[in-house]
């Protein structure tokens, strides 16, 4: 891995925040009448019972300076942004918008991440052995009912899952991501929890399933052409070692750069995902803060969103060459 | 010209026979002619609010029920669905249409163009589209059907960018490119007469691509509430369904329908973008 690799995936990562920041920063402004007229409106509009009022007008005045330049406005936005501070949220006010989405964000975090391994280890394993000559012809049959739950999205999956199996059959909650509180890691808390985020997690690794498989079916194709699986062969190597070592593995480069490329749309549909099920994520709160217009929180969501994913991807390409070695002589 | 015009009969020849064409085309024409028929059927005025008997099942006088705002289901599926694809299809074809030309230029002329173009178009295609859209919408507050297309629009063009301008890459030292070159060619009439027709398949797999990512954004937002709020859409529909707790009420037939033809949608827009993929990579024809 050179150096010049890795300044440049910095470069990204920082192009992808600085990009985030911008547009939270411009859209608001683009829109027609005072951002800090739009604050006051909506506290007046719910009867100004919300606590705090003035100290969430102060905060807004003081934060955006607003008889500031634009430039030095928006220079004090990004630092701002940067050190995570976000503002105070409306609707879960005295909390601020940063800490608001820092209780939600593991929830999102492990079910998307657990959810997307298995897509990801799954659907790649069945896309490789749908090209495979000698796989057992039920998996071939697998190949059309993977393209159509590929078509279908996240959320609409969810639906439907949500429907069966949990309120048709009643074999799983309708929702929530635990019975009681956990405050504590024991077996019956992991259980509980376990429980309550099957669902969601199987809409998202069913809609995950079909894009990897085919994915890793079409990447298998081409290398199955390479001379190296003549040579692997001819040498009178197990098929196993020949289908795992050495097709599947430069197979699986591809995989791994369209993961880093999904990433963003998949964070999108397990958000979505969220809200159907109320799990208690960065989704189901973005879902109360677009209920209850807390705008502070829409965007803190958004930006968390963003670079939780840039992160993600930053680490996913660090991560790459080691499985390509090629690029370290690069 | 004379080769465009082959070329597209080869691919009419090609694709007319392909199972997942037919079937990705009936299924859209299918949910077309809602649209088209069934206005002449049921009045879709009672589409709006307040215009029948609230929470109805499905019976003779409702085919498929009222819901709690005083709608007709039926006419709001028949109204709905056209407003779902029209949005879809415009944000599409915008989106592609710039993806397409930024593929083309930048994929041909090379350089520092070409640069910024392939590293903002990786960028963009790592953001959440739905982070974006939440930030635009929310903050513009009363959206309608073109608007929101225009929105989606703006995060629609990448993959075209990306796709176009791989092809591009390999195409433009071609032969047949280079001798256009050599004969004094200018560079437009070479990127549009000479390797633009070579892209046509690709431009039209990623036009449908980009159209389904359009519903599907158009979809995200609509269900969060960020829709338009006095057009009936499939996306609204839903949204209006879970948030009278339509789930729980066991009242299906008001969610059941748009999630039914929505998925359709997005089944019949898979299979064509799959067909015309096996049409532009012909190694993925071989296999399947």
């Amino acid at each position: 891995m050179t150096w010049g690799y890795v300044f440049r995936r910095l470069a990204m990562f920082f192009a992808v925040v600085l990009a985030a920041t911008t547009i939270n920063f411009i859209v608001p402004r683009l829109a027609p009448g005072d951002p800090t007229a739009a604050v006051l409106e909506q506290l007046l509009s719910r009867g100004q019972q919300v606590e705090g009022a003035q100290d969430i007008v102060d905060n807004y005045r003081a934060r955006f300076g607003l008889d500031d330049p634009m430039l030095v406005q928006y220079g004090r936005y990004l630092f701002n942004s940067l050190r995570l501070d976000l503002g105070s949220s409306i609707s879960y006010f005295p909390q601020s918008v940063t800490s608001a989405i820092l209780a939600a964000l593991p929830w999102t975090i492990a079910l998307l991440s657990v959810s997307t391994v298995i897509a990801f280890g799954l659907g790649s394993l069945i896309g490789a052995l749908l090209a495979w000559p000698g796989s057992p012809r039920a998996v071939h049959r697998l190949a059309p009912f993977l393209m159509v739950l590929s078509a279908i999205p996240y959320y609409l999956l969810a639906l439907i899952v949500l429907y069966l199996l949990a309120i048709w059959t009643g074999w799983f909650p309708l929702g929530g991501a635990y019975s009681v509180f956990p405050n504590g890691f024991s077996l019956p808390v992991l259980w509980d929890l376990a429980y309550h985020a099957f669902l969601p997690a199987l809409s998202i690794v069913l809609a995950g399933l079909g894009f990897w498989a085919l994915g890793m079916r079409g990447a298998m194709i081409n290398v199955l052409g390479e001379d190296y699986l003549a040579l692997a062969e001819a040498k009178g190597l197990t098929k196993r070692r020949i289908f795992f070592k050495y097709a599947m593995r430069n197979a699986m480069l591809p995989q791994v750069t369209a993961l880093a490329i999904a990433l963003g749309t998949a964070a999108s549909g397990s958000v979505l995902v969220e809200v159907a099920f109320n799990y208690p994520g960065i989704g189901y709160l973005l879902y109360n803060a677009l209920r209850s217009s807390d705008y502070f929180l829409i965007q803190g969501v958004a930006f968390f969103l963003v670079i939780t994913v840039a992160f993600a991807v930053l680490v996913l390409d660090l991560l790459y060459p080691l499985l390509d070695p090629r690029i370290q002589r690069l | 010209m004379h080769s465009l015009l082959r070329n597209t009969r080869a691919a009419l020849a090609y694709l007319g026979t392909n199972p997942k064409m037919i079937a990705g085309l009936a299924i859209l024409l299918l949910l077309l002619l809602i649209g088209v028929i069934g206005p002449l059927f049921v009045d879709i005025r009672t589409a709006e609010p307040i215009s029948v008997r609230t929470n109805q099942p499905p019976s003779a006088e409702h085919w498929l029920g009222t819901d709690s705002g005083g709608r007709e289901l039926l006419a709001v599926i028949i109204a709905g669905t056209p407003q779902t694809l029209r949005m879809g299809v415009l944000a599409g074809v915008i989106g592609t249409a710039v993806g397409v030309m930024l593929g083309l230029f930048s994929g041909y002329f090379g350089g520092w163009w070409d640069r910024i173009i392939s590293a903002v178009t990786d960028t963009m295609l790592t953001i959440p589209p739905l982070a974006i859209l939440l930030v635009v919408a929310s903050s513009v507050r009363a959206v309608n059907v073109e608007m929101m297309a225009l929105i989606i629009a703006a995060l629609s063009w990448m993959h075209a960018t990306r796709v176009i301008r791989a092809q591009v890459l390999a195409l433009r030292e071609l032969g047949y490119v280079q001798m256009a070159r050599l004969s004094g060619l200018g560079s437009f009439s070479i990127i549009f007469r000479e390797i633009f027709p070579n892209v046509i398949p690709i431009a039209f797999a990623s036009l449908v691509g980009a159209t389904s990512g359009a519903i599907l954004s158009g979809m995200g937002l609509e269900v969060l509430g960020l829709g338009p709020q006095n057009t009936p859409t499939l996306g609204m529909t839903v949204y209006w369904a879970l948030l009278y707790a339509a789930f729980s009420r066991g009242m299906w037939w008001w969610w059941g329908p748009p999630v039914i033809i929505l998925a359709l949608l997005f089944i019949a827009l898979f299979l064509i973008a799959s067909a015309l993929d096996d049409f532009a990579n012909p190694r993925l024809r071989s296999q399947s």
